[in-house]
């Protein structure tokens, strides 16, 4: 931890790899200056204002490169240490020598996954969330992504996470004056009726761990396509991603394996996952395409059970259908599927599809899909408006303050002393989400998460 | 000229200077205990009542240590009560009024019995310093005495001023003298090495009644508990006689006459500059803050059995005395009362104790320890407690042994120490007990369990209390054994009586117990062998029940704290010159000089990056020891 920690200083090429216009290689620590020097920086720029400088190899003087150089003088920047940027041309061989030129400096050393987010975080420039909004909003894929990680990233979550803290500390403050001023004339049942406000406390925030559309969306949506071998899903599959990803034929069993393929929907990332036919199987590549077959259904967030007039519900039963969220009547122009076939249907939404290649109904039946599919997105999810919890470490910290704060309204009358207990437990498990306490357990195991920062 | 030698003096008389004076003495230190009037070792300056919650607390921890207070308190106290009875055991508080006569002749006798230590009754003028250590005192008369080491305990006497109105008496206490010389030598070495910050605090105390001329009848009595708890660990019964405490309350006319008049107290008149304690404010303090409140309750404590004073505690106040007069004859009760004496504020000089070690050895003066007041600390209880740990760290010190320590984890004494040294202070200290992170282990019905081993081999604790604790110790460790070991099925309970989730699994005694709708009764009848056990055992047995999940998750804390505490900081880290952190926090790290990381984490304003770094330090201080100690 301390190679990772503060008191060196750093470097790292902060741009993608590959050929570009502009390059930007980012140093932070106490040796900034020291470095730009050995670069052959003599006059060092103004902090805050970009300057147009030489950089030079430090024992051959070779030129490497005209950078627009740009410092910033701690603590006002983003990881408060001494920080600067040098804006170079984005060619491998630039790029390269640079990086190569800084690593044969004996004061710096190339910065690991997360250095500068971790070192920010460490000196205080932001909490935990806000860290982990960072690393969200660079892996943000769709509109809907990027909303939720800049709402936590301004905060939101932390203040919702503090806010609760605070309530919890004049609980705190009411239960601990109850319990040492025993001797005093102090209005009586103080510290029961400081709890009477943790009930309400408690209930928001067992709302929050239940919802899990702020998770569902940062990670994105699984869809399966569920049915009987040559119902048709592959094609199915084709026609929203809009490509030939699957092999498709007329043979039953063409999907052994299971075919993924990548899309947006309402901003949020969405993995279509066509599987193997479910039925009895033949040889055992394709039992084993059926078993994942299951398996990638358990996984999935949405699933779609595809159904044609020719082939049988493999899902016949109730329980299987439970989990069904659309049905599709698949090659709707060749007939009708059988009624026997739509048992235990319930309340399950069905949409027909046509299969004639061109055809208008064809595409209004996909539009129908579409926006079905859409609405599920949506609601499972779509960006809220208020702050949402977006990684599992947060809904475990959550849950456990929750436990805590159900343990003391129950154990308060068997001593109070406990119920103090568990409030200063609970207002703990909610600082470890912002990183307010425990910080120094907690930052291996978050910043394991960071592949950024460079 | 006269001139003795000692291993360690002690300077002052009061509850730090005699806890220091006997802990010193029973490490085997030849003590001598200096103080200007002999007469009044043991005095309790201010109200008459030894514990509370969190106070109570270190009382036990003291007595568990073989110290004085608890002893002296039971055979001084004449109104005994548990606070916080309906709650749990871990802040239960034993508290008790003293007979202020019967405090004072016990804590002497005790004094006089200790073998290995001296009485001087001199007033001490000066700190003996040579080659920038303390190593003795030079007394008014001027006598040099020298010793290995020094504890200085000055309560409210170093440059103490007496507030009644405008008046101002130069004193230590009603009627004495205060140190003006030392204060002189504490501010001269503060200015010489700028390692330390002097400040100025105060404290009041309310006027002494005549209780003859209190309407009694008209008031509510607050009796003593049926069965008075000890102190002592050691004491097996309570035999002083016990009395009542009456309750009154002050009214809308007695805040009136506050309020037109509070100018002309010397808090508000500007005169003192002090700091004063928040939760013992004086009743000018509580008019003024809290306006729309008419009344405050008053407990009238009687001051000792054949003594007719009585301490009106509630009221402290420095209002003239005339005006006191006529306040207090506005509350029910005290009609027709006869002040004996006013109450006046005390303003007196104190050390940041930032300045000093986990071992009350002020680092700017090696040799010289400071306890109780003078560390910026409130009550009996807290300067007692720092005397002990001050006149055990001498004395060890002085026959050169390291310093004993105790932590966060295992005493209160710990938690006020580190707090004191590592925190400092903004107003007087007083103990809470919602200052220790792991309350539920560190209770007053364990103190001997947490801290009797340790003093024992710190050399702190005599033989009698040594025989006395292991017997318990034994005792109690068959009693938890066997419910540990005693298990039925829920359907073996269910045939007895008692009804839980059939599940199938066997419980112990203690897991049946935690049971709110089982009780001892129910057990004993099992396990008849129960009925046989102390109160005391039985006690323990049932804490274990009530906090059982409680006190393992609190282990698992404490074990996390103590890795922290573990890694030690290099005593030689040029703070200053470290690079990758902020010029403020260097600066503060190079004044606290902290002994752990653990101690560095508890420091205000310090950033994780700057600990991180410490860390780094402390891993290399780890490896280096270990090449050390393997070599």
């Amino acid at each position: 931890m301390s190679q990772n920690g503060a008191g060196e200083t750093i470097f790292a090429l902060s741009t993608g790899a590959g050929r570009a216009a502009l390059a930007v290689i980012r140093l932070s620590g106490p040796e900034v200056d020291g470095a730009l020097a050995q670069l052959g920086i003599k006059n060092l720029p103004k902090p805050r204002m970009a300057a147009l400088r030489k950089l030079y190899h430090p024992t051959n003087n070779q030129l490497l490169d005209e950078a627009l150089v740009l410092r910033f003088v701690a603590p006002r920047s983003f990881t408060g240490e001494d920080m600067a940027e040098l804006h170079v041309h984005g060619g491998l061989a630039v790029t390269q020598s640079i990086l190569a030129a800084l690593a044969s400096l004996a004061m710096c050393r190339p910065a690991e996954a997360g250095d500068f987010t971790r070192r920010a975080v460490l000196h205080g420039k932001m909490d935990l969330t806000g860290a982990e909004a960072i690393a969200d909003l660079i892996d943000a894929e769709g509109g809907a992504q990027q909303a939720q990680a800049l709402r936590q990233m301004n905060g939101s979550l932390r203040a919702v996470m503090e806010g609760w803290r605070e309530a919890l500390k004049t609980t705190l403050a009411h239960v601990e004056a109850d319990i040492e001023f025993a001797d005093e004339d102090l209005p009586g049942g103080l510290g029961q009726r400081a709890l009477e406000g943790v009930p309400a406390m408690l209930s928001a925030m067992q709302a929050h761990v239940e919802d899990r559309r702020g998770l569902a969306l940062r990670d994105g949506l699984r869809v399966a396509l569920l049915g009987a071998p040559n119902a048709g899903k592959s094609s199915i599959l084709n026609r929203l991603a809009g490509k030939d990803a699957a092999i498709v034929s007329a043979r039953a069993g063409t999907t052994r394996d299971v075919i993924e393929v990548a899309m947006l929907l309402e901003g949020v990332p969405i993995t279509l996952v066509d599987t193997a036919g479910l039925r009895e199987a033949g040889d055992d590549i394709e039992r084993e395409g059926v078993r994942r077959a299951k398996l990638q259904a358990e996984e999935a967030d949405i699933r779609l059970l595809v159904l044609s007039p020719d082939t049988k519900n493999p899902l016949g039963e109730a329980a299987s259908m439970a989990d069904i969220d659309i049905a599709i009547c698949n090659k709707a122009d060749l007939g009708a599927v059988p009624e026997a076939e739509l048992a235990n249907m319930g309340a399950i939404e069905t949409v027909s599809l046509s299969t004639v290649q061109g055809s208008t109904a064809q595409s209004d039946d996909e539009t129908v899909l579409l926006a079905a599919l859409q609405e599920l997105v949506r609601a499972r999810a779509g960006a809220k408006e208020t702050p949402v919890l977006t990684r599992e470490r947060h809904r475990q910290a959550l849950g456990e303050a929750c436990v805590a704060l159900d343990r003391a309204l129950t154990i308060a009358d068997t001593g109070l002393e406990l119920a103090a207990e568990d409030l200063r437990l609970a207002q703990r498990a909610l600082g470890r989400i912002t990183g307010a306490v425990d910080i120094e357990q907690l930052l291996d195991i978050v910043f394991a998460d960071f592949c950024i920062g460079k | 000229m006269h001139e003795t030698t000692w291993d360690v003096i002690i300077i002052g008389g009061g509850h730090a200077g005699c806890e220091a004076a006997a802990a010193a003495a029973r490490f085997g230190a030849r003590t001598l205990l200096v103080t200007h009037k002999l007469e009044t070792i043991g005095e309790m300056s201010c109200n008459p009542a030894i514990g509370g919650v969190g106070k109570g607390h270190l009382v036990r921890e003291i007595d568990a240590l073989d110290g004085l207070m608890g002893r002296v308190a039971d055979q001084a106290g004449i109104q005994f009560r548990l606070l916080n009875r309906r709650k749990g055991p871990a802040v239960h508080g034993p508290r008790t009024q003293a007979d202020r006569k019967l405090y004072r002749e016990a804590m002497q006798a005790a004094i006089q019995q200790t073998e290995n230590l001296s009485l001087l009754g001199q007033p001490v003028d000066d700190i003996l310093v040579e080659e920038g250590r303390a190593c003795g005192v030079i007394t008014e008369a001027g006598e040099t005495h020298r010793a290995g080491a020094v504890v200085l305990t000055t309560g409210t006497f170093l440059d103490g001023i007496i507030h009644i109105g405008t008046e101002r008496v130069p004193a230590g206490r009603h009627g004495e003298a205060p140190a003006i010389t030392l204060s002189k030598r504490l501010y001269g070495l503060a200015e010489q090495t700028g390692a330390l910050t002097m400040g100025r605090m105060k404290t009041g105390t309310p006027a002494r009644l005549d209780g003859r001329t209190i309407a009694t009848e008209k008031l509510e009595a607050q009796p003593a508990d049926a069965a008075p708890v000890p102190f002592s660990f050691l004491t097996e019964k309570i035999i002083v006689p016990q009395t009542v405490c009456y309750i009154t309350h002050t009214n809308q006319a007695t805040f009136d006459i506050i309020e037109e008049n509070i100018l002309q107290s010397p808090v508000y008149s500007g005169q003192i500059a002090g700091v004063g304690p928040r939760y013992c404010p004086a009743i000018e303090d509580k008019v003024a803050r809290f306006p729309e409140r008419k009344s405050h309750q008053i407990f009238l404590e009687p001051e000792g059995l054949d003594d007719p004073t009585v301490y009106p505690n509630g009221i402290s106040t420095s209002l003239p005395a005339a005006l006191q007069d006529r306040f207090i004859r506005t509350i029910v009760g005290l009609e027709e009362v006869k002040i004996i004496r006013p109450g006046y504020a005390i303003e007196y000089d104190y050390v940041d104790p930032k300045a000093l070690l986990p071992s009350l050895e002020l680092k700017a003066l090696p040799g010289l320890y400071l306890a109780g007041q003078i560390n910026g600390t409130t009550g009996y209880e807290e300067a007692a407690g720092q005397g002990l740990v001050a006149g055990l760290n001498a004395a060890r010190a002085a026959a050169g042994q390291e310093a004993v320590y105790f932590d966060r984890a295992e005493a209160y004494l710990g938690v006020m120490v580190d707090d004191l040294v590592t925190k400092g202070v903004s107003e007087p200290y007083r103990m809470f007990t919602a200052r220790a992170e792991y309350r539920l282990t560190l209770r007053a019905d364990n103190a001997d369990q947490r801290l009797t081993e340790k003093g024992i081999a710190a050399g702190l604790v005599g033989p009698k209390r040594a025989k006395a604790f292991r017997a318990k110790m034994a005792a109690l460790t068959d009693a938890r054994t066997k419910a540990a070991s005693w298990t039925m099925t829920p359907n073996e309970a269910g045939t007895k009586g008692m009804h839980i989730r059939a599940d199938g699994t066997r419980r112990t005694m203690t897991e049946l117990l935690a049971y709110p709708s089982i009780d001892w009764a129910d057990l004993q009848a099992v396990w008849p062998e129960m009925g046989t056990w102390t109160r005391d055992i039985r006690q323990q047995i049932e804490t274990d029940a009530l906090y059982a999940g409680y006190l393992d998750r609190q282990q698992a804390d404490i074990d996390a704290f103590r890795r922290d505490e573990a890694l030690s900081l290099p005593s030689d880290i040029d703070y200053l010159a470290l690079e990758g952190m902020a010029t403020e926090v260097r600066q503060k790290l190079a004044a606290a000089r902290p002994v752990t990381l653990g101690q560095a984490a508890r420091m205000d304003g310090m950033t994780p990056a700057a600990l991180t770094l410490l860390l780094h330090h402390a891993r290399k201080n780890q490896r280096g020891l270990a090449k050390a100690a393997s070599k």
